[in-house]
């Protein structure tokens, strides 16, 4: 099962919600920070971090003595990312997006590949729950190659919980692709239901069921509330502002822990969103044991 | 003229309501919504559309099955898996690169351009703003936020307005760097947290990385006061100036639900206080005013003091 947290607003709560959900779920979870920009999960979880890996994309090197100026390479990429000027083939590596067209197209077979950094992954745990992220490096613009890479290093047999990047571009699609739920985190605000609307219309374009976890659920309008009922959007859960979840969050303190009557609930969070997909399908990967039993046998 | 761009590294620090209670007490301003993927400022300015066009992004491969002889060429070469079995283009998956275009033997695949979103230049009550809609699940929001915001830079230098304010995205990708490239200086609002600190040395080096001078301000800084006063000393460090705190108020919030900015709103608070003098600290600050030379125009409150 894989569950992506996402919001379109930022710093509505999405990390608050898939770590406190990580953490209730314990060793059957495993927690995947895709907001390599802004990647703050550890801060929470606080893992051991047990391997890291650099993430690199491959981009062109040309062998100039091979190289006869014919402009093909320049000619075949859409990025820009080659320029023949005089006697010279200029390479922009940061516009590359690794496609391998001018290897392809290159006569004299002078074009080679090389690596450009694009970020880190590490793979550690907290305690029982696994623990990936991703860390892109600063200066670098693109941001969904290393979420791919971050998701490619899950474990299959764990409930994956991604967390993914705000706004709904290309990196918040390369978190939610492929989910089987997506958590769409808000406040009742009107900030926050516009934006909303817009990570529904991307959930929606990607074919994904989706439910709602209001943040703050106190502070602002009944128009977040009104609208999920109206669009069929389920209410999961309501977080209430509360100075001592504020703060505790401010310490990086696990909700879970500053306040334990709250692992409940975050566990029956994840109880009503195995339910809903154990309906939408046939197959119940590694469904919780309650869950499993209402949901239909899974095929041999 | 100048510009100064709002960032946060981490969202939901309230750039877009310290933009908007900015935008009220500018005087001779230009707005600019960066946040494309997500742009909230018009909820605050009800700007009045002059001006709309499309945004071209850029293209995406379309098979034509009936030239198709199904020789699977573009599914080897496609490094994105944007291709499936039956030959179909996923186009989220599509990256645009036309490798695939240009290697199919029977030229079965098309490449047409792609309308990515739409972008406005519109009048609200506090001069004119440029803004724009990205598509959904869209790919070149960096190309977007770079067109708003030289648009905006345009408008400015040729109506004779002092200074542009940009409203900027979360995060250090993308958007982020198309956001900040040359602007004059950045204020980076920041939440006294663990997350806030974190983010916040991420994009005070992607600020010295471009070479943008970063001033910080922190706020509901009464929630974490250790953390708050942890935060001023890393950004001094690093040598960001400091712009003031704003305390945790709902004020923020309930001016939202109106629709209004801060001191729009019929309520007064302490952080009503702390937004002025914040915006006074910005309006005279050196990396504003580079050659040393403050725009008194800009400072009224500091006039009055």
């Amino acid at each position: 099962m894989i569950i992506s947290i996402a919001s379109g607003k930022g710093g509505t709560g999405k990390t608050t919600v898939a770590t406190n959900l990580a953490a209730a779920l314990n060793g059957r979870a495993e927690l995947l920070d895709c907001d390599v920009e802004e990647p703050n999960a550890h801060l929470f979880l606080h893992p051991v971090i047990a391997r890291e890996e650099t993430v690199a994309i491959p981009v062109p090197l040309v062998d100039e003595s091979r190289c006869t100026l014919c402009k093909k390479c320049a000619a075949i990429c859409r990025f820009n990312a080659l320029a023949v000027v005089g006697r010279q083939v200029l390479i922009f590596p940061e516009l590359c997006h690794g496609c391998g067209g001018c290897l392809l197209v290159c006569p004299e077979d002078a074009i080679t590949e090389t690596g450009r950094e694009v970020g880190a992954v590490r793979l550690g745990r907290s305690g029982a729950v696994g623990f990936i992220d991703g860390r892109l490096r600063v200066g670098e613009a693109m941001s969904p190659p290393l979420i791919k890479r971050v998701r490619a290093a899950a474990d299959p047999e764990r409930i994956t919980l991604i967390d993914a990047p705000p706004g709904t571009s290309c990196p918040v699609i390369a978190a939610m692709h492929g989910a089987d739920f997506v958590v769409l985190v808000t406040e009742p605000t009107p900030f926050g239901l516009h934006d909303l609307k817009l990570a529904v219309e991307a959930v929606r374009l990607l074919g994904i069921p989706a439910g709602l976890v209001v943040n703050r659920a106190d502070l602002g309008d009944d128009a977040v509330f009104r609208y999920a009922e109206s669009e069929g959007l389920p209410l999961l859960l309501a977080i209430p502002f509360d100075r001592h979840i504020a703060e505790a969050y401010s310490r990086g303190q696990l909700i879970v822990d500053a306040l334990p009557d709250w692992r409940q609930r975050f566990v029956e969070l994840y109880q009503q969103i195995d339910t809903i997909v154990c309906r939408n399908t046939t197959t119940c990967a590694n469904s919780s044991s309650s869950a499993a039993k209402a949901a239909p046998a899974r095929p041999a | 003229m100048r510009e100064l761009v709002i960032v946060s590294g981490k969202g939901g620090t309230g750039k877009t309501s310290l933009t908007a209670a900015f935008a009220s007490l500018a005087k001779n301003s230009v707005l600019c919504d960066a946040d494309v993927d997500a742009a909230d400022l018009h909820l605050l300015m009800a700007p009045q559309v002059v001006q709309r066009a499309d945004f071209m992004g850029g293209s995406k491969a379309l098979i034509n099955p009936d030239l198709c002889t199904g020789c699977g060429t573009c599914r080897t070469l496609c490094r994105f898996d944007a291709i499936s079995e039956r030959f179909a283009v996923d186009p989220i998956r599509c990256e645009g690169c036309g490798v695939c275009v240009d290697f199919c033997p029977a030229a079965a695949i098309d490449f047409p351009v792609q309308r990515c979103g739409e972008w406005f230049v519109s009048a609200t009550r506090f001069g004119p703003m440029v803004h724009a809609r990205l598509g959904i699940a869209e790919e070149n929001s960096g190309k977007l936020v770079s067109l708003v915001r030289r648009q905006a830079r345009q408008l400015a230098e040729e109506q004779g307005y002092d200074i542009l304010i940009t409203d900027g995205p979360p995060g250090i990708g993308c958007p982020v760097i198309a956001a900040i490239g040359g602007a004059t200086a950045l204020a980076v609002v920041v939440e006294p947290t663990v997350s806030g600190r974190h983010d916040l040395e991420r994009v005070l080096d992607l600020a010295a990385h471009f070479r943008v001078p970063a001033m910080v301000c922190v706020n509901k800084y009464d929630l974490n006061l250790d953390m708050t006063e942890a935060i001023e000393a890393m950004a001094t460090r690093r040598n960001a100036a400091l712009l003031g705190r704003v305390p945790f108020d709902p004020v923020f919030t309930r001016a939202m639900v109106a629709g209004t900015t801060l001191f729009e709103f019929g309520e007064t608070t302490p952080a009503h206080r702390c937004v002025r003098d914040i915006w006074d600290t910005l309006a005279a600050s050196p990396a504003m005013n580079a050659l040393g030379i403050v725009d008194l125009k800009a400072v009224p409150h500091l006039n009055k003091a």
